[in-house]
């Protein structure tokens, strides 16, 4: 039974629920809603709740925990022997692609399901049979495989088939005690309330326990790392050179380099045009270029990063070995190729551009008209009361403005990864190539890399560095804009 | 409307304690003022007096704020703002298109409803307008005008030891002065005020209204307020604006004891407003 068929009852069942709950309420108050504690409206929700919440409750857990206990059950029939000569996660992988082709030619007709759950390796070529009806497997099967497939698909069916039953009994039960409580001096609407409240809280929970688990499993691999490649090599080393075939230095330095390099350039470009273009909006700009201008620098941020980095490889890059390559417009040969830190860092820098105008500019235009008036009426020109008032009242503002203008610079992929370059390197020269740390977690995990090698798992630690780094500018930022904002209230 | 008030005065005014100016510091003459569409001044003729108080009252909304905002162009900064009409002060037309607001801004200095110092230091916030307009040639000058603006602002003796100190730590009372000082020290030659008192307790009320008796000597100051009794305490000359119009002008005791207008009559009464 499939999981939208489940989900179908319920639905069916909720909408009985509000209709039933309505009308017993209603009757309950001889139909007359004044007598009701709450209008007939909630005693419907509470009934449709009831048979939602606890059902779905119900389910979610038998999701997580049903492939759990399958995979406990089967697992103890594969045999030590099999386990050794490879490891028991590719066995049960291929269990489940037996079982899922299995599934597939039952759909398909090619075989019947008492079949399915009776052939044997013995008798039939199973990986012929499942390859007619387009199951591709990679090695012939064996039987103890195919046995184990064959118990994995019985589990299986009997688990969909109890979980069908005990979810709709949920439901139904769930529905029956809605139905019962439904009566005119039921509190149906403070029930329906913390019911909402509950379900708010749990939106608001999930997106923090995500963040939690991402930090999570980044730590676990981090560790994981540190066992294999030493901590003090990784953060001051000065060479990143990694070969797969092991006895790579994973030194952190020149990636950092290049990121705060890059950054760096971004930021040159990003807050004073940024800044500029919040105090011309903000302070002279009228009511109609401003209408104008202001969704236009908002849809310059919403231009996907890759198309940035496109801009970068194909158009900034070449500009600038124009100008600064052999043979060019300045007659210097500084420049080898169009990837270099110059050429990410500005293209960066125009991608922040927007971010910085619009930060700064909620947060210019947050301070008092009243500074303005006070200037203005002393006899200070505009472009003095924006100089010498103004921005010294949004300072603390655009600080943390330009904090987080940092970290995303910081974080940013696609435009390093086609501007900067591939190759990592420590060195002052902006218009050579380097590489960043992002770009570098991109590449490692790329490509047939084994998973448990040094080379691949650097990638968590690189990004725990950065995800550490990024953070502590974030809580800087957040801070420093908090604190402005309570100056004014 | 106007001449009417003036014909009147003139046959009931017995002896006013103080005589208007012969020379009239400020002269306006058919004010209109629009916001958009909304007509919010129509046809003011006003004289204000040199070296006096000048106190305009009036139910809310009526335009007195922005009636006096006219008197050094403040409402040039708002964009739908349009005013029409004369207003000449010492006898060159303020909205000539040679002068300079900005310039014109630091003869005619103004404090606001609500007190609004800088986030700067208290010495700051008073240097602020004379570094602007250059009066200062070194440090010593500067130290001297800020010292002689709080004084005159009567807040130095509260402040003296803490003029590093951030205007905005100050209480409220002493922010106004802070701010009154700050127009003080660019030397201006009027100082309008729009309802200085209305965020003050009664003490700094008290104090601030003392200063703008002292500082009458040397000023011409127009003070918009919602007290009576701080109008009839602190000017010489009143005048009450109704939906826009001057309704009535004249000696303030005239004004208080003595109302012509049946509308001033019954705003002084208290039946509106
Ligand atoms: N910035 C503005 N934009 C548009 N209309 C305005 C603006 N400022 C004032 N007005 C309008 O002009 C009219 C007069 O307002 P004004 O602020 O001068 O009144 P007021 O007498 O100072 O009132 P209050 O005693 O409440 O301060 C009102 O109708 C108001 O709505
Ligand atoms: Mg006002």
């Amino acid at each position: 039974m499939s999981l939208s068929v489940i989900l179908l009852v319920l639905l069916a069942l909720a909408v009985v629920g509000y209709v039933l709950g309505r009308s017993r309420a209603l009757g309950s108050a001889g139909g007359d809603m004044q007598k009701l504690h709450s209008l007939p409206s909630y005693y419907g929700w509470n009934a449709a709740l009831m048979v939602l919440i606890p059902s779905l409750l119900v389910l979610v857990v038998w999701l997580i925990v049903q492939p759990i206990v399958i995979h406990n059950q089967v697992a103890s029939m594969i045999s030590e022997a099999s386990i050794e000569k490879s490891s028991l996660d590719l066995v049960m992988s291929d269990v489940k692609r037996v079982a899922d082709g299995l599934d597939a030619a039952v759909e398909a007709g090619a075989m019947t399901a008492d079949q399915a759950s009776s052939i044997r390796t013995e008798f039939t070529d199973v990986r012929d049979r499942l390859g007619d009806v387009g199951v591709a497997l990679g090695s012939d099967v064996n039987s103890e495989t195919l046995r184990a497939a064959q118990r994995y698909r019985e589990i299986a069916s009997t688990g969909a088939l109890l979980r069908l039953i005990v979810v709709v009994g949920f439901g139904l039960a769930g529905l029956a005690f809605a139905y019962m409580r439904s009566h005119r001096d039921f509190r149906a609407r403070n029930v329906v309330e913390r019911v909402v409240r509950w379900i708010l809280l749990s939106a608001a929970s999930i997106a923090i326990l995500t963040t939690l688990g991402i930090v999570l499993s980044l730590i676990f691999n981090t560790i994981e790392f540190f066992r294999v490649y030493p901590a003090a090599d990784f953060f001051f080393g000065l060479t990143w050179s990694p070969s797969f075939g092991g006895g790579s230095e994973l030194g952190i330095v020149p990636l950092i380099w290049a990121t705060l390099y890059i950054s760096f350039i971004a930021l040159s470009v990003a807050v004073p045009v940024g800044l500029f273009a919040a105090i011309y909006l903000s302070e002279y700009a009228g009511p109609h270029v401003r209408s104008f201008a202001k969704p236009m620098l908002e849809v310059l941020a919403g231009i996907p990063t890759i198309v940035y980095g496109l801009f970068a490889l194909l158009t900034v890059g070449p500009l600038l070995v124009d100008a600064f390559g052999g043979g060019g417009l300045f007659g210097v040969d500084w420049m080898q190729g169009a990837s270099s830190v110059l050429t990410a860092g500005f293209v960066m820098g125009i991608m922040l551009i927007p971010f910085v105008s619009s930060l700064s500019d909620d947060i210019i235009n947050a301070v008092p008209q009243a500074m303005r008036d006070g200037s203005l009426g002393l006899g200070a020109t505009h472009s003095e009361t924006v100089k010498q008032v103004i921005l010294p009242a949004a300072l603390p503002g655009i600080v943390g403005a330009i904090l987080l203008a940092a970290s995303r610079a910081i974080g940013e992929t696609m435009i390093v990864v086609l501007g900067a370059g591939a190759a990592a390197r420590l060195s002052l020269n902006p218009l050579e190539a380097m590489t960043t740390v992002t770009a570098k977690i991109v590449s490692q995990l790329t490509g047939d890399a084994d998973f448990a090698s040094p080379e691949a798992l650097v990638a968590f630690a690189l990004g725990m560095t950065l995800f550490v780094v990024t953070l502590l500018l974030n809580i800087a930022a957040l801070y420093i804009v908090r604190k402005y904002r309570e100056q004014y209230e | 409307m106007n001449e009417l008030t003036h014909v009147d005065e003139a046959a009931v005014s017995g002896q006013p304690k103080i005589a208007p100016a012969v020379e009239p510091k400020i002269v306006a003459r058919k004010v209109q003022v629009f916001y958009g569409d909304n007509h919010a001044i129509k046809d003011v003729d006003v004289d204000i007096p040199a070296n006096s108080v000048m106190s305009f009252i009036g139910p809310s909304g009526c335009g007195k704020s922005t009636f006096l905002r006219c008197l050094n162009r403040m409402n040039d900064t708002i964009d739908v703002c349009r005013v029409e009409g004369k207003i000449e002060l010492d006898h060159e037309d303020i909205y000539d298109p040679k002068v300079d607001p900005v310039q014109l801004r630091a003869k005619v200095g103004m404090v606001f409803q609500k007190p609004n110092p800088f986030p700067k230091s208290i010495f700051e916030n008073v240097a602020y307008g004379p570094r602007i307009h250059g009066l200062a040639r070194n440090k010593t000058d500067m130290e001297e005008i800020v010292v002689t603006a709080l004084q005159k602002a009567g807040l130095f003796a509260e402040v003296k030891d803490r003029l590093d100190a951030p205007g905005t730590g100050l209480s409220g009372g002493q922010q106004q002065r802070l701010c009154i000082a700050r127009a003080i020290a660019v030397s201006p030659e009027v100082i309008l005020m729009d309802e200085p008192c209305s965020a003050l307790d009664p003490i700094a009320t008290a104090k601030v209204e003392e200063l703008i008796d002292e500082l009458r000597e040397n000023y011409t100051i127009v003070i918009v307020t919602h007290s009576m009794q701080q109008a009839a305490r602190v000017s010489q000359r009143t005048a009450f604006f109704h939906l826009g119009l001057l309704v009535e002008e004249g000696p303030t005791d005239n004004i208080f004891t003595n109302p012509h207008d049946k509308r001033t009559q019954d705003y002084i009464t208290g039946r509106f407003g």
